[in-house]
């Protein structure tokens, strides 16, 4: 054999080689398991009415909190015969997501539901949507102006921090920590949600005189998660109480937790993701609770947006119309009520 | 025909003279850093456990830029590191989840970071695109197929026996610091003594001297763009062990991290000149930097400040050493 042959043959059978291993790992079913059923969605109004076309827009996919959204209003739509749902392909370019949203005004669908990526950049075409004659529900990330919006659902980052202090302070009462070291893994700083929750945080903390000690921020990845905790418990020998602001950096936060053999303190999540909810409820860890900043918000915007299509009113209200805002709660999920929360919690 | 070893050019003892001098600064660097790490946390900066920490929080990082190191040596750039690391991460996390062993697990990962690495390569020497673009388009569509393949969700990993071996020690040292030692000295072998090494400097000299030479310079690059490949394979299995699971957001910069790591260690990005030791000590200043910041409770976003500063300093450096070397500067 020449070496150049030599050399075809390799070349050709590691290419073989690799494809042939490769082949059989694509697919990937067990990850995408079934949309949430959620908790609402019952009673009168889920009868047939008038048909709806709901248009969504929403950032891209990309970490299980946001995937969870885009799923969760899916599925949503799915449950009621009378929807119509056009969803637009998830993106994180804003240019884009407002070149969506005019595309869906200009296919005049009845209702909107937009989650922009950026709030601001967005609330021009909002408006734009409005002025056309399109009720807007926006989730999230509010726009600027309420002129943008019919509706606006979000959840309550100061109250996430609040509700997550709280419950730590509670803790250390419980255990009569009289001077508790109280570690924080934020998510992005420059973020306002971010600096919201922390602001709760700090805030509740201080009403029991405790402050928060080690603090890292982190950027809602698995992965810096977990290279900022394993920082942080380098840099805190002991340590009575750790929050956490997100469940899906949470994976990566308790990988460090593991590699350093630590479980002196109790440790709080945030967003409830079904693993940390799963970690909770075997209650053989130092993870205790978490607080809710739940995607089922997006569930409850297209069932919203549907009443807003077909002028109906939420039952059990005395209004006639839906509100203008609705700001979703943040529980604490603790092994005490975790069955309760299981069904809104994602994969992350 | 010449001598393939006469190919890289001119004065090597003296360029050798002036990475000595480089790396004793930066080593000296590194001592400071230590030095101010021990003043303001005595009680745990130099500890077993931090430093283990900080070894297993350089290792992935690291093994990248040793590829990284490779790749800028032979005259070229590597922008898609960061997504094959994410593509490895989250195709041997897809393995994972279908209850294949962990051997399956590790090849996979192997295998997907190399045939990225050679795609890079073969369209670089092969197809004449320049690197820059090559691995460009290699960055977005690696990252595009890891989303698509994880449906941009962070997959856990379950597989006990791959988390347990990887996560673990040998004779006290965690095995991440084995893997990160094993690379680098399996790197510092093949840079230093083999033709393969000599080889990779002619090329990033005079990529055409090297070619009259009689190095086959376009195989020759192919293969330093499926090392870096690999070393991205093997930087995965770390990641996802590491953090006991794969997702698309995996590397997120590592590319920029091994590039300023490259050059702060001293190598040209103009290619020829340069050395492993070097990168390795630029990575574990970054890590440093890290820990003090995070040991003192300080705000991160100086902590990025300061890693600016020091990539500044770092090429001033080296362009002070060029000119004193009187050779060709870039």
């Amino acid at each position: 054999m020449s070496s150049l042959d030599r050399r075809r043959f390799l070349w050709g059978t590691t290419a073989v080689g690799t494809a042939a291993l490769l082949a059989g790992c694509t697919s990937n079913e067990s990850a995408n398991t079934a949309p949430n059923a959620v908790a609402g969605g019952s009673g009168q109004n889920s009868q047939p009415g008038k048909a709806v076309t709901i248009g969504f827009s929403a950032p891209a996919a990309d970490h299980g909190w946001m995937a969870a959204m885009t799923k969760n209003a899916k599925a949503q739509a799915d449950r009621f015969s009378d929807v119509t749902f056009k969803a637009t392909e998830g993106t994180n370019d804003v240019n884009q997501q407002i070149g969506q949203v005019e595309t869906l005004i200009n296919d005049k669908v009845d209702v909107l539901v937009v989650l922009p990526f950026d709030g601001k950049a967005l609330t021009e075409v909002g408006r734009q949507a409005m002025d056309a004659g399109i009720p807007v529900v926006n989730v999230d990330r509010i726009f600027d102006t309420p002129l943008a919006y019919r509706l606006w659902i979000g959840g309550d980052n100061y109250r996430m921090g609040v509700n997550a202090g709280e419950y730590i302070v509670e803790q250390m009462k419980a255990r009569n920590v009289g001077n508790p070291i109280i570690g924080e893994v934020a998510g992005i700083d420059s973020l306002p949600l971010t600096q919201e929750r922390s602001k709760g945080f700090r805030d509740a903390l201080a009403r029991a005189g405790f402050s928060v000690g080690p603090r890292v921020s982190a950027s809602f990845t698995s992965e810096s998660g977990e290279q900022q905790t394993a920082n942080l418990l380098q840099s805190a020998a002991k340590l009575d109480a750790l929050w956490n602001h997100d469940d899906d950096q949470g994976i990566g936060v308790m990988a460090a937790i593991d590699s350093a053999s630590r479980k002196e303190f109790v440790m709080v999540g945030g967003a409830g993701s079904r693993n940390m909810m799963d970690l909770i409820k075997a209650d053989s860890g130092v993870v205790k609770a978490t607080v809710l900043y739940s995607p089922s918000m997006a569930s409850s915007a297209i069932a919203l947006a549907r009443l807003l299509g077909q002028t109906k009113g939420i039952g059990d209200m005395a209004e006639h119309d839906v509100p203008a805002s609705i700001t979703t709660y943040s529980a604490v999920v603790t092994k005490e009520n975790v069955d309760q929360y299981l069904d809104v919690g994602f994969d992350s | 025909m010449l001598d393939p070893k006469s190919a890289p050019p001119q004065e090597p003892r003296k360029h050798r003279r002036h990475l000595d001098l480089r790396l004793t600064g930066l080593l000296g660097v590194l001592v400071v850093l230590c030095v101010v790490g021990y003043a303001t946390r005595p009680d745990s900066f130099l500890t077993e456990a931090n430093i283990s920490t900080m070894l297993r929080l350089a290792a992935a990082i690291g093994v990248v830029s040793v590829g990284m190191t490779f790749v800028i040596i032979s005259g070229g750039i590597d922008l898609s590191v960061g997504s094959i690391v994410a593509l490895s991460g989250v195709w041997m996390t897809t393995v994972a989840t279908q209850s294949y062993g962990p051997v399956v697990m590790v090849l996979c990962a192997l295998l997907v970071g190399l045939g990225c690495g050679l795609v890079n390569g073969v369209l670089i020497s092969y197809g004449r695109i320049v690197p820059f673009i090559a691995t460009l388009a290699m960055y977005a569509s690696a990252k595009g197929l890891a989303e698509r393949l994880s449906g941009r969700r962070t997959q856990v990993v379950t597989e006990t026996g791959f988390t347990t071996f990887f996560r673990g020690d040998i004779l006290g040292v965690p095995v991440l610091i084995w893997m990160l030692a094993a690379v680098f000295a399996v790197g510092w072998v093949l840079l230093n003594r083999t033709t393969f090494g000599r080889r990779t400097f002619a090329v990033g000299g005079n990529a055409e001297a090297a070619r009259l030479a009689g190095i086959d310079v376009r195989r020759h690059t192919a293969l330093v763009y499926g090392i870096a490949g690999l070393c991205c394979g093997i930087a995965a299995l770390m990641v996802v062990a590491r953090t006991t699971s794969g997702a698309s957001t995996n590397g997120m910069f590592y590319e920029l991290d091994a590039i300023a790591a490259v050059v702060i260690g001293g190598t040209l990005l103009s290619g020829g000149r340069g050395s492993l030791i070097g990168t390795l000590i630029g990575v574990l200043i970054f890590t440093v930097v890290g820990n003090i910041f995070t040991q003192n409770n300080l705000d991160t976003d100086i902590q990025n400040i300061a890693k600016g500063v020091i990539i500044v300093a770092a090429v001033l450096l080296q362009r002070t050493t060029s000119r004193h070397r009187g050779a060709r500067t870039t």
